[in-house]
């Protein structure tokens, strides 16, 4: 039996029973996705009120080659995530990889990194003056290639080490049993089977591509970020209108997306004991792929930080104000960080559950609509975001307003701009739930409410947990929402970062970046690894 | 089930420390003044402190790139929490004059600090400066090779050797006087120069000074007290700065700026505040912490600094830098400099 021919279900009574979705549930989703076109709207206000051409800026050389430059470094970028990031989680997952919990812990950990300082630390790790001098420098795109790469694999690889670890390995096993080869199996077995999940994490890799700012610029890679931030002040007419350009971009992907990807119904079972294969000689150029890849995007930053903070305790201390003395300083930003991420993670799974729900169980417009715009809203730059939520939270009315810089405004904002990564991971979760088991619990009379609850919540709990855990680790990192939406001096550590970055306070960018990749270990650690599977 | 009860009780406790955190952010004295801060914590926080301490008045400070605070409290308009906003550039504080955003600041605290670095209408006031250099690798570049004028630079010989961080603040500060004293046509040949002579484009002052102290590139146009924070971490770094002679436009003097804001509800508080920050401590504090050139009080720039009058430095009108800054960005996006 071949995993590719399990056709989509289309008999009349189940295109009937899809259509039949709870009036209440449709509400919420069309509900959930306005609010997430909210952002949108505040850049299409501001073209057409500040008078901004659309046309004439999308058509115009200045904003057509750095255009052209964020498309091809996004695609890159996914391309090269794709593979590393369901390689990797392949091997964790599948193989006798040698220490492979060790792997499972740090590979995660890249995405900590802000962008900004990802990319400083690796423009002074390599090349001349740096940490390994006898390797390149490497600048443009594909230093922007690199950084991005190795600061945003995870989003690939977290879902599918999720997905590989509770599929059912049924089809696995047959195809072990008939003797095929490993690799076949994996092409025609397993690929197949997690092909939705790869998708969803590449896609978010593209539109992460799409939005970063601080990494590209560092390498000196010009993109349509640069010309929106370039122009945010004394040329907003076409900084919110190239905002909008980039909005309009990544709805366009995420519907073409949506219905390109055809439908497909695999679920099978529970998770139980896995296969697991034996890497024999390929053991050596596992270790080296992984070692390598968590070298580049772990290793090399962590090592200059380090440097930072000798160095400069050696010369300066950590900075002006006498804080070189201890840690204390940075007591309140860790437990500012641990919780706005936490509440931030589970607060997107909740928001995005019923889109992620309805657009797994049923392709109709609204359901695709509400998708693509919840997944859009994660290729705007951070700072548009946020300044979209100042726009519509400065005028909303009465009590409303008195939300503004509170904490659950913040959490909003990051629920925005990082709910496409919990929708995407739920819903290829939820399209993975066996549907005979619906089918017996309807036979049975059991109501949707109790059907969910008992039979799809458990099963897609992993799903949900990882992609809680992508936001939790985006939100860490989070900063321009966190700076000007926070509520008054709720430092958290990636502000620290950016501050002491700012005016080239080393020791002190290095002693809190250390201590965030801590936290973020610490926290996917509990909140997200060890809940989500036993590998 | 006992998962459930798990998953209930941690729902719980996540909803107590929210509400924890959201009691913290409310309340609060009449006597508070809300600053929006351009200027980092290290460069300015201390002193905020020693001004609440002395005088009980308490501050909150939000920080943030001097831009971006510029646009929130536009955005905020008459809702803005902010009383005060410490600008690092004329530009972002100009932005918001413009804009009616400001309120003048009383005639005896303006009188502290000289007419070149304060808005005619009083609705600003720098509270310090910082001199636009060239930051150069002593082991790549030759002290006899430096240019005696910024346009210079586009000259064959430094082809390939100059770094410029054009989306940044102090950069359009500097390009913007240039056109007030040599005009437009002028400027935009020099941009075009600089871009036909293949200057290198960084995303800011910092990664263009740790750049020419690796060797990545052998000179670029900064602000001058990013150097000193360079080698005063790592002395080892061969980067140092050159400051042009003779009034040259390139050593222009940058003030960091502060402004109270129209709707500020506590409009003396503020005022006290901006006399602080020109008072002999603060000033001292720039001086001696942030290697960065005094304005008032008659305190000296620390004697690590060139002193002003033998550098020459190009005083200038800022007040017309703010409303002039529309048409520098026109001009750097049309000499397409940002691309290279």
């Amino acid at each position: 039996m071949k995993a590719g021919s399990s056709t989509p279900d289309s008999t009349p009574v189940r295109v009937a029973r899809r259509q039949a979705h709870h009036p209440g549930l449709r509400l919420v989703v069309a509900l959930l996705g306005l609010l997430f076109l909210f952002p949108m709207g505040y850049l299409a206000w501001g073209t057409l009120s500040l008078g901004g051409d659309f046309w004439a800026t999308v058509a115009s050389e200045r904003t057509l080659r750095p255009l052209r430059n964020s498309l091809l470094i996004a695609t890159a970028t996914a391309v090269a995530c794709m593979f590393l990031g369901t390689g990797l989680a392949w091997l964790v997952a599948r193989t006798d990889l040698v220490a492979r919990r060790f792997w499972r812990v740090v590979l995660p950990l890249p995405l900590v990194i802000p962008s900004f300082v990802g990319a400083t630390a690796l423009l002074s790790a390599f090349g001349r003056g740096g940490l390994v001098p006898f390797l390149p420098r490497i600048e443009g795109f594909w230093g922007a290639f690199i950084v991005l790469t190795a600061l945003s694999y995870p989003y690939v690889y977290l879902p599918v080490l999720a997905r590989l670890s509770t599929t059912a390995p049924t089809l696995e096993e047959a195809s072990q049993l008939l003797g095929s080869h490993p690799v076949r199996t994996l092409t025609r077995v397993v690929l197949p089977n997690i092909r939705d999940t790869v998708f969803a994490g590449t896609l978010l890799v593209f539109l992460y591509g799409l939005s970063d700012f601080g990494g590209v610029a560092l390498m000196r890679y010009d993109t349509i970020t640069r010309a929106i931030y370039s122009s945010r002040l004394f040329d907003r007419a076409t900084s919110l209108t190239l905002g909008l350009v980039l909005a309009v971009l990544a709805l366009a992907v995420a519907a073409i997306e949506r219905t390109a990807t055809p439908r497909r119904r695999l679920g099978k079972g529970i998770r139980r004991e896995q296969v697991r294969y034996r890497l024999r000689r390929f053991a050596t150029p596992a270790v080296a792929l992984a070692s390598g890849v968590v070298g580049v995007a772990l290793v090399a930053p962590v090592g200059v930080f380090a440097l930072w903070v000798v160095r400069g305790s050696t010369t300066v201390g950590v900075g002006y104000a006498g804080i070189g003395d201890g840690l204390g300083f940075l007591l309140r930003p860790i437990l500012n960080s641990a919780v706005a991420s936490v509440v931030a993670g589970v607060c997107a799974v909740a928001v995005t559950l019923p889109v992620a729900y309805s657009a797994a169980k049923q392709r109709n417009w609204l359901s695709n609509a509400a998708s693509a715009s919840v997944t859009s809203v994660f290729a705007l730059p951070g700072l548009v975001v946020a300044l979209a939520v100042v726009f519509w939270a400065i005028q909303a009315p009465g009590p409303l307003a008195a939300v503004y810089q509170t904490f659950p405004l913040l959490v909003l904002a990051y629920v925005l701009h990082f709910g496409a990564q919990s929708m995407r991971a739920s819903q290829a979760a939820i399209a993975d739930v066996p549907p005979h088991y619906e089918d017996a619990a309807r036979t049975l009379g059991v109501d949707a409410r109790r059907r969910f609850l008992a039979i799809d919540l458990p099963l897609i709990m992993p799903g949900l947990i990882t992609g809680g855990g992508l936001v939790l680790l985006s939100t860490l990192k989070e900063l321009p929402a966190t700076l000007l939406l926070a509520p008054i001096g709720f430092e958290t550590l990636a502000t620290r970062i950016w501050n002491a970055a700012e005016d080239g306070f080393f020791a002190e960018v290095g002693i809190t970046s250390l201590v965030l990749i801590l936290l973020s270990g610490i926290l996917t650690w509990m909140f997200v690894l060890r809940r989500e599977l036993r590998v | 089930m006992r998962k459930e009860l798990g998953m209930k009780r941690s729902a719980m406790l996540v909803l107590l420390v929210v509400l924890g955190l959201a009691a913290g952010s409310c309340g609060g004295s009449d006597d508070v003044i809300t600053v929006y801060s351009g200027r980092t914590s290290n460069l300015i926080g201390p002193l905020l402190q020693d001004f609440a301490e002395s005088t009980g008045i308490d501050i909150e400070v939000r920080y943030g790139q001097s831009a971006d605070l510029a646009l929130l409290i536009d955005q905020e308009g008459d809702r803005s929490p902010a009383d005060i906003f410490i600008s690092q550039s004329p530009g972002a504080v100009g932005f918001l004059a413009g804009k009616g955003k400001l309120r003048s600041i009383g005639d005896e605290v303006l009188g502290l600090v000289p007419r070149d670095f304060r808005n005619a209408d009083g609705l600003w006031i720098g509270i310090s400066g910082r001199v636009r250099v060239i930051v150069y690798n002593r082991d790549l570049v030759d002290p006899s090779e430096l240019p005696a004028s910024v346009f210079e630079l586009t000259e064959e010989r430094f082809r390939d050797r100059v770094a410029v961080a054009p989306a940044n603040g102090s950069f359009q500060d500097f390009v913007t006087a240039m056109r007030e004293t040599h005009g437009d046509d002028t400027t935009l040949a020099w941009l075009e120069g600089l871009v036909a002579n293949d200057a290198r484009t960084y995303a800011n002052n910092t990664s263009i000074v740790q750049a020419v102290g690796r060797g990545d590139v052998p000179m670029g146009l900064v602000n001058h007290y990013y150097n000193f924070r360079a080698t005063a971490e790592d002395p080892g770094v061969p980067s140092e700065n050159y400051y042009f002679p003779d009034r040259n436009i390139g050593s222009l003097m940058i003030v960091t700026a502060i402004g109270v804001l129209s709707t500020s509800d506590v409009p003396e508080l503020a005022d006290q505040l901006v006399e602080f920050m020109l008072g002999e401590e603060a000033q001292r504090f720039y001086s001696e912490k942030t290697y960065e050139y005094p304005l008032a009080a008659g305190v000296v720039p620390s004697s690590v600094l060139p002193a002003l009058s033998s550098i020459g430095v190009a005083t200038y009108d800022f007040d017309r830098l703010g409303g002039g800054l529309e048409r520098t960005k026109e001009l750097i996006d049309e000499s397409g400099l940002e691309h290279s």
